[in-house]
């Protein structure tokens, strides 16, 4: 279930001595999606980021944790794996659940497309991952779960 | 109205002026703290007349696209019917999200209150 925990550190892609990882493990609660954004504003700091950068970082991993609450879990428990990485100037950040996973990814991630049915969501979480992050990968599969892997370069 | 540090839900506060109502939005507009808005809006909406939605930002440091959702679904309810919505007090970051989500060629932003319900 487990794969990020499950991984040997020294042997992750983005390891070694250069790099500075952190992982955390969250339940599936709306309240944790502040608390997740924080955690890695406070984490990326030490990048020495323009206030701006934080925002765009913020607004990016509370896309992908809100996803993961209402899509992945679907408001059921379940724990969200979080781990970001600095390696040089450049951030990455993975968020995975284990939850129902996605069928259709290219009309998830289209602009505006949602499937809740409450009027309430935009549809615009993977876009707006897209817009504040260099670079966004998602991989998903259904009833495994969804990561969404995420890189920005940091000051220059 | 908030309590402790950070993490605990926030609230919004209504304020009806005429037929205006002023929404004054919590700290953090995400997907958690935006889950009662549509409960206590509809709620106002059904049993006041409001033809124009004030959105108050000045306390809102951050936004994401939770906060476009609902601020896009008051703007259906009140085009739909004929009246309008507007806001005021919008920071860097909001900003940012309003015009990446396309809600800043929507809505009127302003400066101020006074300004927001004076037209």
């Amino acid at each position: 279930m487990d794969n990020i925990g499950n991984e040997n550190p020294q042997k992750k892609k983005e390891g070694g001595p250069d790099t500075d990882t952190i992982r955390l493990e969250i339940g599936s609660l709306s309240k944790n999606e502040e608390f997740a954004r924080v955690v890695i504003a406070v984490f990326m700091s030490r990048m020495n980021p323009t206030l701006e950068e934080i925002d765009d970082v913020k607004t990016a991993v509370s896309e992908a944790v809100t996803n993961a609450v209402i899509h992945g879990y679907r408001k059921n428990p379940g724990i969200i794996y979080i781990e970001a990485a600095i390696t040089g100037q450049e951030l990455t950040i993975i968020i995975k659940d284990n939850g129902s996973g996605i069928g259709d990814l290219k009309k998830a991630m289209e602009p505006m497309y949602t499937s809740d049915k409450s009027g309430e969501r935009s549809g615009m979480g993977f876009s707006f991952m897209e817009a504040f992050m260099d670079s966004l990968e998602v991989e998903s599969q259904i009833g495994k779960g969804t990561t969404v892997r995420m890189k920005k370069r940091i000051g220059g | 109205m908030e309590r402790g540090l950070f993490m605990s839900r926030s609230t919004f506060s209504y304020e009806a002026k005429g037929a205006v109502l002023v929404i004054h939005l919590p700290k953090e507009l995400d997907h958690h703290n935006c889950l009662d808005l549509k409960y206590e809006t509809d709620l106002l909406l059904a049993e006041n007349y409001v033809s124009r939605i004030v959105f108050d930002f000045s306390n809102t440091e951050f936004m994401d696209s939770s906060g476009i959702g609902v601020l896009l679904n008051r703007y259906k309810q009140m085009t739909g019917s004929g009246g309008s919505v507007a806001i005021y007090g919008v920071g860097a970051q909001v900003h940012r999200i309003l015009n990446v989500g396309g809600l800043a060629r929507l809505m009127p932003c302003f400066e101020t209150k006074e300004a927001a319900l004076a037209v």
